[in-house]
Formats: structure tokens, sequence, C-alpha cells
């Protein structure tokens, strides 16, 4: 039997039940959908994630002062001022490594055109802008010889500007920390709320050589912000970075921290991936259960067409005949059903993206594995009523009412 | 030289078991049928017709004896090629037509040639279909479901089914059992023509009127052949028609 004429065969069976088929279709259409739909928003959370990391700059590595560890004393990142300018000068020199910025952080009440703002003061060097990807709206970033000469430059962020400048241009106007006076050279472009929710754009970067000798008086640095050349290198650069500060620090534990956004991004993922796993699962059983509705409706379908498999056995059917032809039903029910729940789930999940102002991901690859598992459910639950359908006797079924 | 028969029975036994009883439904049958026959099988319930039929039909083996269709070994078949013999050598008719509903009568026809081992193009069965609906005068009902026609449409449409795959014999089972008198001439009518164009053609019934239509008469008794013999007198359905019309005349003449 052509394969044409089953499908026909099986289409005409199936339109002649509208509802029923529908109904049969149910369980796979939820599960599919709740699938395809949960896999998408899971994605889309993890997009936006990644797209977070990347802003920051992916082959970016920040060496933090202190280690979980330190001394026998579980601190923290950043609880030991164990990293000098002197260390960033000597990674900057490695292999691979394209750019390095010594960091400082501090909050400081900054004051201009009589209005106040307690924000982040940062020093920097000159490459945190490339470092970070971030770009200069207005002006431009200090320079190497601001660094050096201790220059009471200062680049700030937009939500600075806009408290302390509204309706100004910022550019050239004087702001005072600790009553210092900063000429502002630049005005960083916006970068919104990271992924911790903290507004990025409220900063102001200065000279880490000003802001530690003028602003704070320390000898240590933060962190040491590091970009590798690409992000095949990382693994290979964070070996030669931790390696160089113990033979620097001569201490056989490490008191600092090296990690890059790779794992940050990881950690954060890992919970939205967990939740989507999950999801995924319940699906999945329900995609199971749609199963089962399908061979118990095929059941169904083959006692009431016992007459039919006589007659069609009669004219010359074989047994193989008919178990395609109620296999392809079963599959062709499964099939539309995934079909029709691949297009809820997008269409619910493009309206949660869109609600939530998520990024919209499209799971291709799950979108294959749903068609693919539902024709095999189909295929599964279709064969034993099929199978029972194929072994029927023509005289018994012919008699059949 | 006489022909090759179409079907030779050799000492056919049925048993059937049903528990601890054995049901000996034929016991010892031989028959030959050449081709161009016109056979009515009869006996009452339980004689074993049904039996016989169903195995001359290649829907069941015999227990016992060899069954030759056109010089093919039919007893020792397996499931498989038996469906094949059904779908190339045999047109079914049944009691009660058999169609399959929601279906157009085309398409009840062209349902044989869905089964054909060599596959025949969507083209040629449609127009062997239609072929085979305008040998039975339904050609321009090809399009009508079988709850839009009368019992004798419908058995029409079964016979032109049994006929589309170009069988060697046509095997019908108590075809007029589910019609009324005029429509079961009617198709006894159309039996007649096509047993005159040379197709074989084996009825199993319980009625002498129906059987006088057909040309040679086998009666069963207990699983054995108790007569064997052509039909003396027998009707032709145009003269029957005739007769009958001109009655019904006359009752409404008596009427009015």
């Amino acid at each position: 039997m052509r394969i044409f004429a089953s499908l026909r065969i099986a289409g005409r069976a199936l339109l002649r039940n509208k509802m029923r088929s529908l109904l049969t279709m149910l369980g796979v259409i939820i599960g599919v959908g709740a699938v395809i739909g949960s896999v998408s928003l899971t994605s889309g959370a993890t997009k936006q994630v990644e797209d977070q990391v990347s802003s920051l700059g992916e082959s970016v590595i920040t060496v933090f002062s202190g280690n979980f560890t330190s001394g026998g004393m579980r601190g923290g990142w950043g609880s030991a001022p164990t990293l000098t300018v002197a260390d960033a000068d000597a990674i900057a020199s490695l292999k691979n490594v394209v750019a390095i910025s010594a960091e400082v952080r501090d909050r400081e009440q900054v004051l201009a055109n009589g209005l106040n703002w307690n924000t982040q003061v940062m020093g920097e060097s000159t490459d945190y802008p490339q470092i970070r990807n971030w770009t200069i709206a207005a002006g431009s970033m200090f320079s190497e010889q601001d660094v050096r000469a201790l220059a009471k430059s200062a680049v700030i962020g937009k939500t600075v500007a806009d408290e302390l400048f509204p309706n100004e241009n910022p550019i050239g106007q004087t702001i005072r920390i600790r009553n210092l006076p900063f000429l502002v050279v630049g005005l960083l472009g916006s970068k919104g709320f990271n992924l911790f929710g903290q507004d990025q754009d409220d900063v102001v970067v200065v000279p880490y050589s000003s802001h530690m000798h003028r602003i704070t008086t320390r000898t240590f640095v933060n962190d040491i912000l590091v970009e590798a050349a690409n992000d095949k290198v990382i693994d290979a650069v964070q070996q030669d970075i931790t390696d160089l500060l113990l033979a620097r620090h001569r201490s056989k534990e490490q008191d600092f921290t090296v990690r890059n956004q790779l794992e940050l991004m990881q950690a954060v993922t890992a919970t939205s991936r967990t939740m989507g796993f999950l999801l995924a699962g319940v699906a999945a059983v329900s995609l199971v259960v749609g199963g089962i509705g399908i061979m118990n409706i095929m059941l169904v379908s083959v006692t009431e067409r016992t007459r039919e498999i006589g007659i069609r056995m009669a004219v010359g059917a074989r047994a193989a005949d008919i178990l395609v032809q109620f296999l392809i039903e079963a599959v062709t029910l499964s099939a539309i059903g995934g079909v029709i729940g691949i297009a809820l789930g997008m269409g619910f999940s493009t309206m949660i993206a869109h609600i939530q102002h998520l990024p919209m991901v499209t799971p291709v690859t799950w979108i294959v594995i749903a068609v693919v598992s539902s024709a095999v459910i189909g295929i599964i639950s279709g064969f034993y009523p099929a199978w029972k359908a194929s072994k029927l006797d023509p005289i018994d079924a012919l008699r059949y009412e | 030289m006489p022909p090759n028969p179409v079907i030779k029975l050799d000492a056919i036994h049925k048993v059937y078991h049903t528990g601890e009883v054995d049901v000996h439904a034929v016991r010892g049958i031989s028959l030959e049928i050449f081709p161009g026959a016109f056979v009515a099988i009869m006996g009452s319930s339980g004689s074993g017709k049904s039996t016989l039929m169903n195995m001359i039909g290649a829907l069941d083996r015999p227990t016992g004896g060899h069954y030759w269709l056109d010089g093919i070994d039919v007893s020792t078949l397996g499931r498989d090629a038996l469906a094949d013999v059904r779908n190339e050598k045999i047109g079914f008719v049944f009691q009660g037509f058999n169609l399959l509903s929601r279906t157009s009568a085309r398409e009840n026809v062209e349902m044989p040639m869905l089964y054909h081992r060599h596959r025949i193009s969507a083209a040629e069965q449609h127009a062997r279909a239609m072929t085979a609906l305008e040998l039975v005068g339904l050609g321009p009902r090809a399009g009508h479901h079988p709850n839009q026609l009368s019992g004798g449409q419908q058995q029409r449409v079964a016979i032109a089914r049994a006929l589309v795959n170009r069988p060697t014999l046509l095997l019908a089972d108590e075809p007029t059992g589910n019609l009324d008198s005029q429509t079961s001439i009617e198709i006894m009518g159309v039996f007649q023509k096509l047993n005159d164009q040379g197709i074989t053609i084996i009825m199993v019934t319980h009625e002498l009127d129906v059987a006088r239509y057909t040309k040679r008469m086998v009666i069963l008794r207990d699983g054995q052949i108790v007569t064997d013999e052509l039909v003396p007198n027998r009707s032709d359905a145009e003269t029957e028609l005739r007769k009958l019309r001109t009655a019904q005349q006359a009752v409404k003449l008596a009427d009015a």
C-alpha cells in the first residue's frame, strides 16, 4: 500500500471524529507546548544573562585581592589588601594580555553645580572602557599622561551626569570629590543595570593614581581587570596570572582570587537552567500521558472499525497494510498535536518574553526534539492497537456488528 | 480438451475445534468449476455452505484436502499470500454490501487497487473505478456516498468493487438477502450479464428463486454435496422483470 493512500485514509478517519481527534491531541499539545514554552523562556533568561556578561567583556579576567581560605581564615574576595599597582604592571607584560586596569573603588559624596550625589568613585587605568566594552558618549577618556601625573580628571556615568548636570553639558565642568576639583573630560555611554540590579551608570571614573593618592590614601588596589586576547586563551592567561602572583607574593597560599566572566555567568545561569530542566521534566511527563491518551483512543477506534478492517482484508489488504494504516493514524494525531503544541508554546513564550522584556530565543534543537519525540510517541502508542487490528481474523472481522 | 478448472476442490475438510467438541463443518467436498460457470451453492443453515464459501474465498484454509484456484494450491498458502490471492483472483460481494461509509462510491471501488501488489497510478485507479461503475450502471453516481444510495445501488457499487481488479472469480454471499424482490431480480440481471461476458460466478444462497438464475446448483447438507445438477428452466432476469412490471400494472388497473 502506498504511504500517500494511507495518509489519505488516516486523514479521513481523523476528520470523521473531529472533536475526538482534537481531544486526543490535547495531551500531546499540552506536553509539547509546555516543553517548548519552558525551554524557550529559560533560554531567553539565560540569553539575557549572557548578553549582560558579554557586555562586561567575555574575555575579561578579574583578579580579586584576598581568598576564601587566606591564612586559615575564610575572608572573601577583597577581604585582604594584597594586590598592588606593581602586580598590575607585571600582569600587563604577560603573554596574551591585551589590556589591564588596576581598580580602586570607593563611595563618595560628589558635589557640582550646587547639587550633590553619593556615588561609586572608581580609580581605573586608561584601558578601562576597552575592557568593559564601554563607549565614551561625549568627550574622551583621561590619558596615560593623566594617570602618571595624578591628574584631577574624571569621566562620569550617565546617571551622575543627569543628577549633577540636569539639562547641561557636563563636559568641561568641575565636580568636587572630598573637596578636590576634578575636571569632567568624558561622559560614558549608558550601560543600564547589571546582573545584580546595580545601576552601572551611577559611577565616576578617575585615574587610579589620583584615586589612591588624592581621594584615598591607599597602597593596594581592590582588584585588577585583565583582558585576554580572546576567549580561547582565557584559561592559559588565568594560569599565568596565578603563577606570576604566587611568585611575586612569595606565599604558599593564594592570597588572591582569579575569576573570569564565564564562571560568573555559569553561576548565575545555573539556577535558571535547573528550573528549566525541572519544567521540561514535568512537561515530558505530560507528553507521556498524552501518548497514553492516543493509545486509548486508537484501541477504541480499532474496535469500532473492526468491520472496516474485515472489508479491507477481504479485498486483499495484508496484515502489514492494516498495521501501517493505524500506525499512520496515531502518528498523524501526535505529529499534528506536536506542531500545534510548538505553535502554542512559542506563542506563549513570546508573550511572556514581551511582557517581561526578556530576549526571545527560538529553541531550534528543542523544536526538533519535540517533533521527533511526538512522532515516536505516536509510533509507540499506536503500535499495540495497530498490531491488534492487523491480527484480526478477516472472517470474524466481517461478521462483527 | 476441456479448459483448466478455475476451481478444483479435492476432498476438502474443515474441522472447527470449539471447546471439547470438534465440529466437522465440511466433510470431503470435491468440486470442479470451469471458466464461464455460474454456480449456486445452496443449503440450509449449518449445511457448511458458509464455511465452504470462506475457503473458496481464500479467507480460510481447509483442515484437509486441497484447493486449487486458477492452478494455485491455495490450501497451503500463508496469510499474506492469501491476502494477495483475494486481491488479485477473487471479487467479493456480500449480503450486507460492506461498503465503507462516508467514502464515495468511486473511492469504495478504488479500494482493492490500493492493496494491489503492483502499483496502480491514481489516474488509472480512477479510470478503472469509473469503468467498473459504468459497467453496473452507476457511472453518474460515482461521487455519492453509500448512505445516499439505495440498497440495490449499494450492491451494484459492491459488484463494481469486486470486479475492479479483474478477478478470475466473482464470489457472492447471499447478494440479494437484504434486497426487495424487484431489486433482487435487477441484481441477478447484473450477474447474468457479467456471466454472459465470461466472468465465472459462484453464489451462496438459500433461496431457490434466486438460485434459478444461475446455470448450476450445488446443494449441501451436513457438509457434503447431496445434489449437483444443471438448473432446469433457468430464469432470465429481463423476462422476470417484464412479468413483474406487468403484474404491478395489473394491480394498479384493478385498483383504479
